[in-house]
């Protein structure tokens, strides 16, 4: 295959120097169009270092190249890896490039990273020790290679910013580089205990932020390949449908037009990334692709899933509300007894539709097909999982099979939009052309058929004892999960409700997990944004009916859980928690675990009589045990926060016709900047031996502390969403 | 149809159909792939770009209304990411996915040369065109009030 020149080469490699806190200097390497996306070989990158391991080199000059198996979407994976090498390799930072490494030779030679997908705020929280194991073991290595050298025993050897010593003999890494490399170790060292780290724990720049001002940031949308051909999608609009027949009569003249393809759904294979049937236009460019496909008339059968609507979804869930249903969680006595025999009971039924990733790159992939090799493009959370699915598709070898990886536009959960049928649909046609094919589905396409988030309803009720704190709690959530047996189905279901940390004695949590057309999968925070909004608005319902105050009863239902203590107790000194406020204005207060973190959340809003809402600021507390760069955690708090705020306000996809039917941005809104207020992040850190995630946890509890101030400022409490479709007017 | 355009001082020819929207010509003819698509319609402002100095909305301008205007792209701002605005959005660390920061930089730029210390009111009007999912908006407003002090140092 060739690769043609971009023309954009002074855009790539760009090496500079920023002041960042604390004054510390920061080169970065960055791999640009030639380095590590197209170039065929990307691991070679620099191509004078030697590699100690897999996961490292050094150059002549002592810069250190860390190879990242985790993919970027601005969650930080390449600064936190290579921090943590640079951590235990003890080299300073400036000296420091990240690069991606290679795929392909991670699933053909022995899974030496160990792990690679990137997902469910896991890399620092349970990657890190293997992480740093790397750059110790190498430091290491160059220790005992220098020991040799000098004819001493290693224990004698310091390795420190780079340079060996030993007494008045030292040299810099670079110099046993080689012997290194050739080095093996009796015993691989243990990792540095926090209170030994100097550069975790400290504030640093993210390394992929100077390229991304400037468009030099590679994703894969942005491939270009010499003689690639491009397609437009049309993808049945009601999942798993089946085309019937279509007239491409009028798109076949166009200009530019290749060839019209026609997908059809495979015997058996049902997965959310297999080929559904659908129409592509294939053409010299996306864009005549595009009109040319809209010229084309296509019948579909919807068959029965074409009925399905929101309304029928609402009917299913309310008929379920009165079955038992899978019981996840259960202490105490009979809890339905307690409640129904109590006389002081809290009752409520809440709804959160269907949302989208709505990831800012379309679902795109790009692929190009020869016999001896199959590239692949894609905004993946997980590299493995593309090169598994071209393998499979086009019954390769997967040591054929190489997946670049690039910057991706967005992920938010769902392994990121390529998997999903769109790999499928660019390896067929690049197969059937011989040429390259980019396959780009736009917003509409991307918003119809990705996986979504499922919708659910949920019914709570509790018992309140005499002293006003509940006695008895009950939940029984009817969740519409793609083939009824998604993994993601069951364990998000009423996650953060039947996790609740709340001491009731008696608890009974039940789930009805229900089958339905629509794919779905994990979405940033899955289950605790969802169940966060709920689990955290009951509370408030249940601490007024009781004469409690919001903060004070979670301060007290929480008394010997030093985790979700200290976020309280934090939370009470930084936000100006307050019930005493006229009409108009409100504070509310909300606290969930995700991802093993615990977060709590303050917000400040006012409502005119109106009904317009204002959120005058947000103030964030988290505990996630130890952070390895607070300045990173605090931009992933920042935009948890955002994301989940966008649809518990706005969103809310509209299932109608067994379709979605708001499929853009002018009518699936999202947060914009003048409706985000300023986020405020606060970190109460228990530092006591377990790792929580930071990249989605500040998500859950944002929307019910904006809920529950919407309620003091209005007197009206919003249990479903968007909540902005909600009469807010007070009087 | 042949079209001589002018973008980032640089002169291409192309031969696209004229109402062929300039994103497209510029990602795909020219392979100036900064500016990107987010939406088609004018709902995201990924693809914004200059057309004389005026942020437009590249996904939903035909190409031949731009021939003989200047068109500046995120690429023509600067060599070597020395421009105010990029500066600015590195020391505060504005993007995440970064996907959308070509088109919030081209916004922050036009809105810039227009009001040069803009208020928080000002950021609100000229940006609630840019969607970003990541939801950076906070280093984006610190972002354009520091571009402001730096291109007026």
């Amino acid at each position: 295959m060739t690769l043609i020149d971009t023309g954009i080469s002074r855009r790539t490699l760009i090496r500079s120097a920023l002041g960042v806190g604390g004054g510390m200097m920061l080169g970065f390497h960055i791999p640009g169009v030639e380095a590590a996306v197209v170039a065929p070989r990307p691991w070679t990158v620099p191509t004078d270092g030697v590699e100690i391991n897999a996961w490292l080199t050094i150059d002549a000059d002592g810069a250190v190249t860390i190879r990242v198996p985790h993919t970027e979407q601005g969650q930080g994976a390449l600064t936190a890896v290579s921090m943590m090498v640079a951590e235990e390799l003890d080299v300073p930072w400036e000296s420091v490039h990240a690069v991606f490494a290679d795929m392909n030779r991670h699933v053909n030679d022995g899974r030496e990273y160990i792990v690679t997908t990137t997902h469910g705020s896991q890399l620092v929280r349970m990657q890190h020790p293997h992480i740093m194991r790397a750059g110790a073991s190498a430091r290491e290595r160059l220790k005992q290679a220098a020991a040799e050298a000098w004819g001493i025993d290693r224990s004698e050897v310091t390795a420190r910013q780079g340079t060996l010593a030993a007494g008045d003999r030292s040299g810099a890494y670079a110099e046993f580089a080689t012997a290194a490399a050739g080095v093996t170790l009796d015993r691989e060292p243990e990792i540095r205990a926090p209170g030994q780290w100097w550069l975790l724990g400290t504030e640093v720049a993210r390394l992929d932020v100077p390229v991304k001002v400037n468009g030099g940031a590679h994703y894969a949308i942005d491939t270009r390949l010499d003689g690639m051909v491009y397609a437009a999608v049309k993808n049945c609009p009601v999942p798993w449908g089946h085309l019937v027949g279509y007239d491409a009569e009028a798109a076949k003249d166009r200009p530019g037009v290749v060839a019209v393809v026609e997908f059809r759904a495979e015997e058996g294979r049902t997965g959310p990334n297999h080929l559904q049937d659908a129409i592509a236009v294939v053409a010299d460019s996306w864009y005549r692709a595009k009109t040319a496909l809209d010229l084309i008339t296509i019948e579909w059968d919807f068959g029965p899933e074409g009925e399905v609507s929101d309304e029928t979804q609402a009917a299913e869930a309310r008929r379920l509300w009165e079955e038992t249903g899978e019981v996840s969680h259960e202490e105490g006595g009979d809890t339905l007894d307690v409640i129904a025999s109590s006389d002081r009971v809290v009752s409520a039924e809440y709804h959160r539709p269907y949302e989208t990733h709505a990831r800012m790159e379309p679902i795109n992939a790009t692929v190009s097909v020869t016999d001896e090799r199959v590239e692949v493009w894609s905004p993946t959370q997980d590299q493995t999982t593309a090169l598994e699915i071209v393998a499979d598709q086009l019954g390769r070898d997967r040591r054929d099979v190489h997946v670049n990886t690039v910057f991706i536009g967005g992920a938010f959960g769902g392994d990121g939009g390529g998997n999903t049928a769109v790999t499928r649909q660019a390896a067929v046609i690049s197969e059937q052309l011989g040429r390259p094919a980019k396959v780009i589905w736009t917003r509409e396409e991307d918003i119809s058929q990705d996986k979504q988030r499922p919708p659910h309803y949920t019914r709570l009720a509790a018992a309140l004892g005499e002293d006003g704190l509940p006695e008895a709690f009950f939940s029984r959530a009817a969740w519409f999960t793609y083939q009824g047996a998604s993994r993601h189905g069951p364990a998000t279901a009423d996650y953060s409700i039947g996790t609740m940390p709340y001491r009731v004695a008696n608890r009974r949590h039940e789930r009805h997990n229900v089958a339905a057309h629509i794919p779905t999968t994990t979405h940033r925070a899955p289950g605790a944004n969802q169940n966060g909004f709920i689990i955290e608005q009951f509370v408030d319902e249940m601490a007024l009916a009781g004469g409690w105050d919001p903060l004070e009863w979670r301060i007290e239902m929480t008394r010997d859980l030093e985790p979700w203590q200290r976020v309280l107790a934090k939370l009470k000194e930084v936000a100006g928690f307050t019930t005493d406020l006229p009409r108009g204005e409100g504070v509310g207060v909300a606290v969930v675990e995700d991802h093993g973190s615990y977060c709590g959340a303050c917000a400040t809003v006012s409502v005119s009589r109106g009904g317009e809402l204002r959120i005058e600021k947000i103030v964030l507390v988290m505990n996630s045990g130890y952070i390895i760069n607070p300045l990173n955690c605090a931009e992933q708090m920042e935009g948890a926060a955002c994301w989940e705020l966008s649809h518990a306000l706005y969103g809310g996809l509209r299932l109608e016709g067994g379709r979605f039917t708001n499929l853009n941005f002018d009518s699936y809104n999202l947060m914009r900047i003048d409706q985000m207020p300023e986020v405020e992040t606060h970190f109460a850190l228990s530092e006591d031996g377990w790792w929580g995630g930071v990249a989605e946890p500040g998500g859950p509890p944002t929307p019910a502390a904006v809920a529950n101030a919407i309620f003091f400022a209005t007197g009206k409490r919003v249990r479903s969403t968007p909540m902005m479709e909600h009469d807010l007017s007070w009087s | 149809m042949a079209f001589r355009l002018n973008v980032n001082g640089a002169a291409y020819d192309v031969d696209v159909e004229p109402e062929t929207p300039l994103l497209w010509v510029l990602r795909d003819t020219i392979g100036l792939t900064g500016t990107k698509f987010g939406c088609g319609i004018a709902q995201c402002g990924a693809c914004t770009v200059h057309i004389d100095g005026q942020a437009v909305r590249s996904c939903v301008t035909s190409v031949d209304s731009a021939v003989g205007y200047e068109v500046t792209t995120i690429e023509g701002l600067s060599e070597d990411n020395s421009h105010p605005v990029q500066r600015a959005w590195i020391e505060h660390t504005a993007p995440q996915c970064g996907y959308c920061q070509s088109g919030q930089i081209m916004a922050a730029v036009a809105l810039l040369m227009e009001t040069p210390n803009p208020s928080d009111s000002d950021i609100d009007a000229a940006m609630a065109g840019n969607l970003c999912r990541c939801g950076t908006y906070q280093r984006i407003r610190r972002a354009i009030h520091r571009a402001a002090e730096l291109s007026q140092a």
